[in-house]
């Protein structure tokens, strides 16, 4: 099978799945088979992918012209590999975890749950693999059709508010402006496709970068950038697989890689530093992490925390395209990986919380470590690799990403990042630690009245198909942080400087 | 024989449903004048296909009716631009009439049903005719043949709602205004240059020189044509004539009608006028302009605020002919591309979703959005094709929707025209929420009690679909629709070159 082949049949797993799971729509464990099975033939079919690319090939389908000029287009560069390969791996974890969580939680409408989850995926490898901006645009609102469903999955007037606002938020924001930003630059530079050095520079009036930027950086709102991150805490109304997915992998990783790419292959890192076009984009994405970790700590509702949580990291990945330097594109790649890895084990366990002892807020978790142990020290891993704290994966796209302020000379967005670790600390540990530490609050209220019942004792967690992909996770943040040099290397060989003139 | 048929190609285009209207009258009940009906419209359709492979490449086909030469006797003349338009009514009309026939049976008695399909083949043969004729004059004949059939039509809908006669009132007076003012206008052209045949009256005009009298025809031609496109703010006839009109023919003249008179509004513009006569020019940018933006502001907020689905959809279409109208008076190529793309496009889109709306009233026995609560589970495949037709409204890729916004905002910013582009954007996100409305109603809300719905018909299914599966498959392959636009855009820009040739 040749490497065109092979991207296509990654796409089409999951583009294919949901037939497979309306049909077997009736037999529960059929379909839920079906799904697990299709993430992990994506994720080998990607791996098989990922082998090619690391020995320096490019695969490369056009599919059809939409409009003259204007193709659809799918090349495999590492940038996009590496997302793919992120999105379709803890595909595998989710798809497991959904069954126990799903049947767990009694959610009702499971078969259009697991339709939607694989259209999610399918959109999100389109996106990784998109050869050019109009195939990148095409996928990123396929995958916020595709998951409007899933946010809106219980039906209750919040889960219908929430989804509301997810979809205003991204839908205005990409039609008003990434869409204009993507019709833009086609009119400026005839082109849509990614090249090494960018596809601007010398076509576009300096004066009008920072502009142009401006709607990419605003119409790509699944980066979260405030002001436009407001969806992602509304869309935490959704199933917990879906907040851990989507909402910590795909989409929103979907959002940073789009802007990652637009950074380093649209724009041209180097020309983003010559112009200095970015440096508002930096700032902005400075105050971006400060704010939304300060909002985190006031939250009560862990979802909630965790959603602000992640808009704050996800800035981080902004500020490293906004550092416009190698070592930045390679600090923000990075943390795709590091981040997601975290991130997804603290959702997981926020789901399990919720199927295994029903609750929902930071303040009802006094105690409750003793129950589910395991949860909770899986909890406390992804919350220090999520801070950056070795031997945890996230230590090192933090060390990278103050390494490229540091070449950049600016020293107060290093002092940001310290702050917004300090920040972290302050709004992760607490939990794990109530958890492990503080009297459960039944026992207090136990000890005044004598007469009821006395408090069960003894583990309680979570089914076991959510407990092992939690573990999983949780491990793949250490290990993460002995294989980084692999991942240093294989980040080295994303093309910054445009291609040598023949 | 077949040689014969084929030089008359252009004649049977009109005459076949026009000698077909009478018999049609003579064959009594229902079922037979429908079977008979369908079939003229299909022959039409084919017969138009024809015609648009012959002139795809450029070709112009003149016709001589009666064999008197122009410009004394009368021309049909066709060239892509009109050859396209052509394929769009008839090709309505060959999937509009197989869905009628469920849906008139419920609306209309069966005596009266052979009228209706009377009725209903003279609309055809005078849009038709309003497209293929090359002569001035017979324009507004044929305008009023399908006006007249229009009024009937839409007063037949008096069974199921006896506001249908009021609202046929109203259009047949609103009619009649803007038909006077387009003869009166006509007579002046006439007065300066003595013909009536459209490219005589180029180059005479254009001999002629500007004059007052040639400003009065143009106003008068504009105004006419206006309210015959509903052109805000002489739109008011629209919202009641759809809302009332039966279903069938509703989803006709939306798709048709206002694209007719679209066209007839290019064509005058810019084969008689001429593509650089500059006080028309000026009219555009100073009066168009800003009328087409109102209308798709004004307008997409009025549709935001009803109840009824089928009025919610006529304004939507005030609002989308301001798209067309914009697309107009931005004078490029790329502009008049977009806007003849869009006759498609809409005309498609708005078919599928007056279509949507009718198996709504057959089946559930209301086009109210507020009675419409949970529709989505009890006509899945109904509701599924508003969704989708829905997305082509809003512009979302891979539906023509996205592909008229596309050279919109493209030509546009061609222009620098900078606030076009973002409101045109942001009138799309008015259609965001006038659409996604009916689907939160329909998916995310419970029926109310002890309503009984089943899904609509094949016959009704079918017709439908096939629409949706239009909008989807001419919005990934566009090289069809989008070739044949911006050739006829050329053409337009080049015919005040073209001179008639005998």
């Amino acid at each position: 099978m040749t490497d065109a082949n092979i991207l296509l049949l990654a796409i089409a797993i999951p583009a294919l799945t949901p037939f497979v799971v309306a049909a077997l729509g009736n037999r529960p464990n059929l379909r839920d088979g079906a799904s697990v099975l299709a993430s992990f033939a994506t994720f080998a079919a990607v791996l098989a992918l990922l082998d090619a690319v690391i020995d320096g090939a490019r695969p490369a389908v056009t599919l059809l012209e939409v409009m003259p000029g204007l193709v659809l287009r799918f090349e495999v560069e590492p940038l996009g590999m590496l997302f793919a390969t992120v999105a379709s791996g803890l595909w595998i974890a989710t798809a497991i975890y959904s069954i126990g969580y799903m049947r767990g939680a009694n959610e009702k409408n499971q078969t259009r749950f697991y339709i939607c989850f694989a259209i999610a995926i399918a959109a999100a490898l389109g996106i990784a693999f998109s050869g050019n901006l109009f195939t990148l645009f095409i996928f990123y609102e396929v995958l916020t059709v595709s998951t409007y469903p899933l946010v809106a999955h219980k039906e209750t007037p919040e889960a219908r508010k929430g989804a509301r606002v997810y979809l205003a938020i991204l839908m205005t924001t990409s039609i008003l402006f990434l869409l204009v930003a993507v019709i833009w630059t086609w009119n400026i530079a005839g082109t849509m496709d990614f090249r090494a050095g960018g596809i601007l520079e010398g076509k576009i009036d300096p004066a009008y970068v920072p502009f142009l930027l401006a709607l990419f950086a605003f119409g790509i709102s699944k980066a979260a950038l405030m002001p436009f991150h407001r969806w992602l805490p509304a869309a935490m109304v959704a199933p917990t697989p879906v907040s851990a997915l989507l909402h910590a992998v795909a989409v929103v990783k979907a959002g940073v890689f789009t802007m990652l790419k637009v950074g380093t292959y649209i724009f041209g890192v180097g020309f983003l530093g010559k112009t200095g076009a970015a440096e508002w984009l930096m700032w902005l994405a400075a105050a971006s992490i400060l704010i939304a970790s300060i909002v985190a700590l006031t939250k009560d509702d862990l979802k909630a925390r965790l959603a602000y949580s992640t808009v704050s990291q996800l800035s981080y990945i902004t500020l490293g395209v906004a550092l416009a330097s190698q070592m930045g594109v390679i600090g923000g790649s990075m943390h795709i990986v590091m981040h997601a890895m975290g991130k997804i084990t603290l959702f997981m366990c926020a789901g399990a919380i919720y199927v295994a002892a029903h609750k929902t807020k930071i303040s009802e978790l006094d105690g409750l470590g003793r129950k589910m142990p395991i949860t909770f020290i899986c909890f406390a891993i992804a919350s220090l690799s999520i801070i950056g704290l070795p031997p945890f994966g996230g230590a090192w796209s933090k060390w990278y990403l103050m390494l490229a302020a540091a070449d950049a000379g600016q020293i107060v967005i290093i002092g940001v990042l310290m702050l917004s670790s300090l920040l972290n600390v302050a709004y992760l540990l607490p939990i794990p630690a109530r958890a492990f530490f503080a009297p459960p609050r039944g026992q207090v209220a136990h000890s005044l009245g004598a007469a009821a019942a006395p408090v069960r004792e003894g583990v309680e967690e979570a089914p076991l198909l959510c407990l092992i992909p939690i573990c999983v996770t949780a491990i793949g943040c250490l290990v993460l942080f002995f294989a980084v040099g692999g991942l240093y290397e294989y980040l080295l060989s994303i093309q910054i400087l445009p291609e040598s003139m023949p | 024989m077949m040689a014969l048929i084929e030089t008359n190609l252009p004649a049977l285009q009109v005459v076949l449903p026009l000698v077909a209207a009478p018999l049609c009258a003579m064959l009594g009940r229902g079922s037979r004048s429908w079977a008979f009906a369908t079939i003229v419209s299909w022959l039409t359709f084919l017969i138009a296909l024809s015609l648009f492979t012959k002139t795809f490449g450029g070709t112009i086909i003149s016709y001589e009716m009666g064999g008197w030469a122009p410009p004394v006797g009368i021309e049909y003349r066709v060239d892509v631009l009109n050859a396209f338009v052509l394929m769009i009514v008839s090709g309505m009309a060959a999937i509009v009439l197989p869905y009628a026939r469920r849906s008139v049976a419920a609306e209309i008695p069966a005596e009266r049903q052979s009228f209706f399909y009377t009725a209903f083949l003279l609309c055809l043969t005078g849009l038709l005719g309003v497209t293929i004729t090359g002569d001035a004059f017979n324009v507004f004949v044929f305008l009023e043949i399908s006006s007249l059939s229009t009024y009937a039509l839409v007063a037949s809908g008096a069974w199921r709602n006896k506001r249908a006669l009021t609202a046929a009132y109203n259009y047949l007076i609103m009619g009649t205004v803007g038909a006077t003012f387009f003869v009166i206008g006509i007579g002046m052209l006439y007065m300066v240059t003595g013909t009536l045949n459209m490219a005589d009256l180029a180059v005479r005009i254009a001999a002629h020189g500007d004059s007052s009298t040639v400003h009065m025809g143009f106003v008068f031609i504009l105004i006419g044509i206006g309210l015959k496109l509903a052109m805000f703010p002489l739109h008011l006839w629209l919202p009641n004539a759809y809302s009332f009109a039966p279903s069938a023919v509703t989803a006709f003249l939306a798709a048709t009608a206002t694209k007719v008179a679209v066209y007839v509004m290019l064509r005058f513009m810019f084969t008689v006028f001429g593509f650089d006569y500059e006080f028309q020019a000026a009219t555009l940018e100073m009066v168009v302009l800003p009328l087409a933006i109102l209308a798709m502001f004004a307008a997409s907020l009025v549709a935001i605020f009803q109840d009824d689905l089928k009025r919610m959809l006529a304004y939507s279409s005030v609002a989308q002919i301001g798209y067309i109208l914009l697309g107009l008076t931005f004078l490029t190529d790329t502009g008049l591309t977009a806007a003849i793309i869009h006759l498609f496009n809409h005309a498609v889109t708005k078919g599928a979703l007056f279509m949507v709306a009718g198996c709504y009233v057959l089946m559930a026995g209301t086009s109210s959005i507020s009675s419409l609560r949970g529709v989505g589970r009890d006509m899945p495949w109904t509701t599924a094709a508003f969704v989708v037709a829905g997305f082509s409204l809003i512009g979302l890729p891979l539906t023509v929707g996205f592909v008229s916004k596309w050279y919109l905002v493209l030509a546009a910013l061609e222009l620098g025209w900078w606030p076009v582009a973002l409101l045109i954007m942001a009138s799309s996100l008015l259609a965001i929420i006038y659409v996604w409305r009916v689907v939160e109603t329909a998916y995310l809300q419970s029926a109310p009690e002890g309503t009984v719905r089943k899904e609509a018909p094949l016959s009704m299914l079918i017709p439908t679909w096939v629409l949706v599966a239009m909008s989807i498959w001419f919005g990934i392959n566009a090289m069809t629709t989008s070739a044949a636009a911006s050739r006829a855009a050329d053409m337009l820009i080049g015919s005040s070159q073209i001179l008639w040739e005998d």
